[in-house]
């Protein structure tokens, strides 16, 4: 070892694209948004869906337990040595946008433990709807909501909502009990995003992550391109 | 193979020359290759600021500094509880981190201070928790002020150096010296101990800011004696520790629902 061979160290900035050896690192995908919304859910039937063609890890970051962690591992959509859970304080929000260093610690660890990786899910703790990712922590972000927890969500807007790379409407199976208006969510959302896609699911439906696992598949080659 | 190009000057009186080249961004070898005790220059002292901001992103923000566990166990429950727990830490724990901070900044062996680190932390999660917070400092460090110093250090702790030494390599790669990396030290050891209280507890914020405040002198003296005893050698340094501490962040390591990471 000498002093200035910066190739022997770790990567000082999250945000590099290469691994040290030159070679595109894994994608990195957030997924944020409201408590309770699916987004564990997403992330195992994600898992589920492309792990036969893509190298997967997936970070959780647990609010006060590891119950997330556990939930993927109970229900086996990885390998336990893929999946690794980030402990964030009190403040899910701080650890994936303000104080992203324990997150990036983690895909550090899981490129070099179960590397080369392809993709890297990172799962938020359930927050408020002003969460998003830093830029250095990943390289596209999904929010996830659902129609439970009320339709006027989309027209309240709000980072996660408006900024999100995808918004996943999830439980539109529900939508009948809880006097949801698809239609109404579908126009508020796009009223407040423009161009940025929207996509809504239901996760008891048979291949119900479709819709999302296609995102990130074009995600996935556009960033191999 | 020795990861350092210096002599390793365990036991010896004087600092070895800097790990590298470690010159500082304002091109002023400062004073702590010299040993003289006086301030850092005007020019540098922003970069104090910077680095003990708690909003500096090293990961200190998911740690409680064993206030989760004081609180749980009913030793801190209000504004003066938390006095008195900050109190006892500055003073021991406070002390000991303060001392490796200065002696790294001083530009000892920095292998060298990650053992004396590891003698005095007798908790294994203490230390994990220590060598984990190291790594994610070195990453905001190494951002911040890019020098061979912090690469060195962390070609050889790949998995983490103890955070004191990190923080002391930092603070000399900023340019500061070892007095300005025992105050940071020194005032991090209360610092997240208080924010975390304010969580754990509703506390007021304000009087959990003015806690600080009345510790202010408490953490100069503490600085002030850890950077005078981090010039000696480094067997020198400060060992004062905490049992109740390293106890209760046993027992916390093992709680399988928490708020905080330690």
């Amino acid at each position: 070892m000498h002093i200035g061979h910066q190739h022997e160290s770790p990567a000082a900035v999250g945000a590099d694209v290469a691994r040290p050896d030159g070679s595109r690192r894994a994608l990195r995908i957030g997924l944020g948004g409201p408590v309770g919304s699916g987004k564990t859910a997403t992330v195992a039937a994600l898992c589920a869906a492309l792990r036969d063609r893509l190298s997967i890890a997936v970070v959780t970051n647990d609010i006060y337990t590891r119950e997330d962690a556990e939930f993927l591992l109970r229900n086996a959509v990885l390998p336990p040595e893929r999946i690794q859970a980030v402990e964030t304080g009190a403040c899910p929000h701080t650890a994936i946008r303000d104080d992203i260093s324990a997150n990036l610690e983690a895909v550090e660890d899981l490129e070099d433990s179960v590397g080369p990786l392809d993709l890297i899910l990172v799962e938020s703790g359930g927050d408020n709807l002003t969460a998003t990712f830093s830029k250095g922590l990943v390289d596209a972000q999904v929010f996830v909501i659902d129609v439970a927890g009320g339709d006027d969500i989309p027209r309240k807007g709000g980072p996660g909502v408006t900024t999100a790379d995808l918004l996943v409407v999830n439980k539109t199976d529900l939508a009948p009990y809880v006097g949801s208006d698809l239609g109404r969510m579908a126009r508020d959302a796009e009223e407040q995003r423009g161009e940025l896609p929207v996509v809504f699911t239901s996760l008891r439906e048979t291949d119900g992550i479709a819709p999302v696992a296609d995102w990130v598949r074009a995600q996935l080659a556009a960033w191999t391109g | 193979m020795r990861p350092f190009d210096t002599d390793t000057d365990i036991g010896h009186g004087e600092p070895a020359a800097g790990i590298g080249q470690a010159e500082p961004a304002t091109g002023d070898r400062h004073q702590a290759d010299t040993g003289a005790a006086r301030e850092a220059p005007a020019a540098v002292r922003a970069a104090l600021l910077v680095l003990c901001d708690g909003r500096f992103p090293a990961g200190g923000h998911a740690h409680s500094g064993g206030v989760e566990a004081a609180v749980k166990a009913g030793r801190v429950r209000d504004a003066d509880d938390l006095a008195a727990f900050c109190r006892g830490r500055l003073h021991t724990t406070g002390l000991t981190a303060a001392g490796l901070a200065a002696a790294a900044a001083l530009g000892h062996d920095p292998v060298a201070l990650d053992a004396a680190a590891d003698a005095r932390t007798p908790s294994p999660a203490l230390r994990a928790t220590s060598r984990k917070l190291g790594r994610q400092l070195m990453r905001a460090a190494r951002a911040a002020w890019p020098a061979p110093g912090l690469d060195a250090l962390a070609s050889a702790f790949p998995r983490g150096a103890h955070q004191p030494v990190v923080l002391g390599t930092a603070a000399r790669a900023a340019g500061l010296g070892p007095e300005d990396a025992a105050h940071c030290a020194a005032y991090e050891a209360v610092g997240g101990a208080a924010t975390a209280a304010v969580r754990l507890l509703s506390l007021d914020p304000f009087r959990a800011t003015a806690v600080l405040a009345r510790l202010a002198p408490e953490m100069d003296q503490v600085a002030a004696r850890a950077a005078g005893l981090a010039r000696r050698s480094i067997d020198d340094l400060p060992a004062a520790s905490a049992p109740l501490l390293d106890i209760w962040a046993e027992q916390h390591a093992a709680w399988p629902v928490r708020l905080f990471a330690s």
